[in-house]
């Protein structure tokens, strides 16, 4: 997972509630056995006519926003499917931060897993941050992680929360499975300390 | 100790250690496995040289891809083949246990687990898939999880959490004819909106949900994601144990015997804290579908289409205006008399042997409209067998209707069973998102009953006027 910090990037404004994750990855692209490649599909409905050409309305078939690395939208990004092909997608697209009111659950878990930061900021300060997108490409948002806070393109500064230890596995571009197995002998006492509780849990074992 | 509710119950005794920041490291008891989410996970798994941890708390299905047509004949879609050949190369591997396509116990996850008996009350069960939340009608605490979690579970048998907060949804009263679980649950999600439940659990109680059928709390469960809730909940009663007994992977004799006296446990305590609390009255629901190409856009048969301009905020009107475009609709129509194209029923809210009972009712000695396809995609090779030893397949058959392998199908239209743009759709599963169906699709959600009774007029009807 790459390493998150400090992002200076062009972002895209979707000023749309409930974005779906099937909106943003159908799914008849989920076939793959990759993580990679799903870029070009993101937002394939949105993005592409049904004879296959790009859709020029799509902000993100846009000048400069096809080099968009920060995407805005409104309330509930990333509801229904649990599937991280979602966030691969964005990724692969080259978003690193997502910005709206309010996130699904399990989308912006998923985020963090792939070093994408998901910020939330109240409704009218993503209105503010549209706005700001749409003055072109030299109005660039920073996203400074370390320092927790939005740089708007005037230089004013908006404040963002995020939890202390995904900011950290963000920071320095840790896996978290790693970082679980030091707990191992305690997984371990879990398990003989229920195995003696609730000795009638059933294993799976085909026959 | 302060009073707890059942979500409280089933998480604390689930915390093998909490961190400073309050992430729990949750133990899991069940990891449900399908080929379209998975193999990035035994991929990572390989590259780190990790091993699964349980797999005898592992079981694997393929269910997204399958054909659910004659499935003697190799998958003709290489990319769906592929994944379902990875599948079995990685539980090979990894030894999970696993139900290929042509064993009789394959079918959706989400059926699978409750009729096997590897979904348990008190347990805590995730799989790579949002509808996971339908084994909480066991009154297991079951979430859906991304790949990269997936193969956290994998290699530590626990996921990091926060606990979540507690939200109860009751609903009090006897529902009128032709009102199902379906009903219920689109009822609820019109009422509270698709993020009505975020960051929280929902218990669903009061004595309308008490009376369901497994599969009918199964259905409410299920569709506790298009809440927006992490998971939903019912607490364990007889229905629970009477379903759970004599089920293949359930404890047996004296085990079963002490199982049940901690199941009795786990319903909430007397005065246990909920951070919201919804109510219903169960005689206010009447057989409803769905308009917009979001669950929460929910009405009654017998009501019209909403109209815009009645909206105040601007970008929920352009957003309510796309839809009715997107659905080919009118401000005003009335919903009862659209013409459909499609019915399907099936998918891990509705394809248990009652919503195909419930189905069958409505086509027994009927035909299904002329120009009008309809297919039953049973949950599981179990519930069509089930249903066959019934007769329910020659009704169907007989009524014009499909009978179908099962899987997951034109849910979500991974396989080839699609809708072609334009289509009209009446569907008992629990997406109506824009393309789900297949691109172009027009979905509408209602519940098997309304779905039989759309096949057989050829258009969106009231159930109650063939009951």
């Amino acid at each position: 997972m790459d390493k998150f910090t400090v992002l200076s990037a062009v972002a895209a404004p979707l000023p749309e509630e409930n974005i779906d994750t099937d909106k943003i990855i159908p799914a008849r692209f989920l076939k793959t056995t990759k993580r990679t490649g799903l870029g070009v599909h993101a937002f394939d409905s949105m993005r592409y006519r049904a004879d296959g050409s790009e859709n020029p309305d799509f902000v993100l078939n846009q000048e400069p926003y096809r080099k968009a690395e920060i995407l805005i939208t409104y309330d509930n990004l990333g509801c229904g499917s649990s599937r991280e092909h979602a966030p691969w997608a964005l990724l692969d697209f080259g978003i690193r931060c997502v910005i709206a009111p309010s996130f699904a659950d399990i989308f912006h878990n998923n985020c963090f897993k792939n070093g994408i930061l998901p910020i939330v900021l109240p409704h009218d300060v993503c209105t503010q941050l549209m706005e700001d997108a749409r003055m072109g490409g030299n109005a660039r948002l920073t996203i400074d992680l370390p320092r927790q806070v939005v740089v708007r393109p005037d230089g004013t500064e908006v404040p963002f929360t995020v939890d202390p230890l995904r900011k950290k596995l963000l920071l320095e571009g840790l896996d978290d499975i790693g970082q679980t197995l030091q707990h191992e002998k305690e997984i371990t006492t879990f398990e003989e300390r229920r195995a003696k509780a609730q000795p009638w849990i059933p294993r799976i074992v085909l026959d | 100790m302060a009073p707890r509710t059942l979500f409280d119950k089933i998480w604390d005794s689930h915390v093998v250690e909490t961190l400073p920041d309050k992430t729990a490291i949750l133990y899991i008891d069940r990891h449900l496995v399908h080929e379209v989410t998975s193999p990035q996970a035994f991929e990572g798994l390989r590259l780190s040289g990790r091993r699964l941890r349980h797999p005898d708390a592992t079981i694997a299905v393929v269910d997204h891809n399958v054909p659910t047509s004659d499935r003697t004949q190799p998958i003709e879609e290489a990319e769906s083949r592929n994944q379902i050949e990875t599948l079995e190369r990685n539980v090979k591997e990894f030894g999970v246990p696993y139900f290929p396509l042509l064993s009789a116990r394959q079918g959706i996850v989400h059926v699978v687990g409750p009729e096997q008996g590897i979904s348990l009350p008190g347990m805590t069960i995730v799989c790579g898939d949002s509808h996971t939340s339908t084994h909480g009608a066991m009154g297991a605490l079951a979430f859906g999880i991304g790949t990269s979690e997936v193969e956290h579970v994998m290699a530590t048998q626990t996921i990091l959490q926060k606990p979540a907060k507690n939200m109860k949804v009751v609903v009090e009263g006897q529902v009128g004819p032709g009102v199902t679980a379906k009903d219920i649950m689109l009822a609820i999600i019109g009422h509270i909106g698709t993020a009505g439940g975020t960051g929280h659990v929902i218990e669903f109680a009061g004595s309308a949900i008490r009376e369901l059928d497994m599969a009918g709390r199964m259905t409410i469960c299920n569709m506790s994601i298009e809440a927006g809730a992490r998971a939903g909940l019912v607490a364990p009663d007889e229905t629970t144990f009477e379903y759970v007994r004599g089920r293949p992977f359930a404890p047996k004799g004296e085990a079963f015997d002490e199982a049940v006296a901690y199941w009795k446990t786990l319903a909430a305590d007397e005065g246990a804290h909920y951070d919201r609390v919804v109510e219903l009255r169960a005689e206010d629901i009447t057989p409803v579908l769905t308009w917009g190409t979001s669950p929460e856009t929910v009405i009654p048969v017998t009501g019209t289409v909403p109209d815009p301009a009645a909206e105040a905020d601007p970008g929920k009107r352009a957003q309510m205006q796309r839809m009715l475009d997107y659905m080919g609709l009118e401000a005003g129509q009335k919903i009862a008399g659209t013409p459909v194209d499609v019915v399907f029923i099936g998918s891990c809210t509705n394809s248990r042997i009652e919503d195909l009972r419930a189905a069958a009712a409505i086509a027994a000695g009927r035909k299904v409209a002329e120009g009008v396809r309809a297919m039953i995609v049973p949950g599981s090779g179990i519930v069509k067998a089930q249903a066959e030893e019934e007769g329910l397949d020659k009704v169907f058959l007989e009524a014009g209707f499909e009978w179908r392998e099962a899987g997951c199908s034109m849910c979500l239209g991974m396989n080839p069973d699609r809708l072609t743009p334009g289509q009209r759709c009446a569907s008992t599963s629990n997406r109506n998102f824009e393309g789900r169906q297949g691109p172009g699709g027009r979905t509408h959600l209602l519940s098997p009953a309304m779905a039989a009774a759309a096949a057989v007029t050829g258009c969106l009807t009231d159930v109650r006027e063939l009951i």
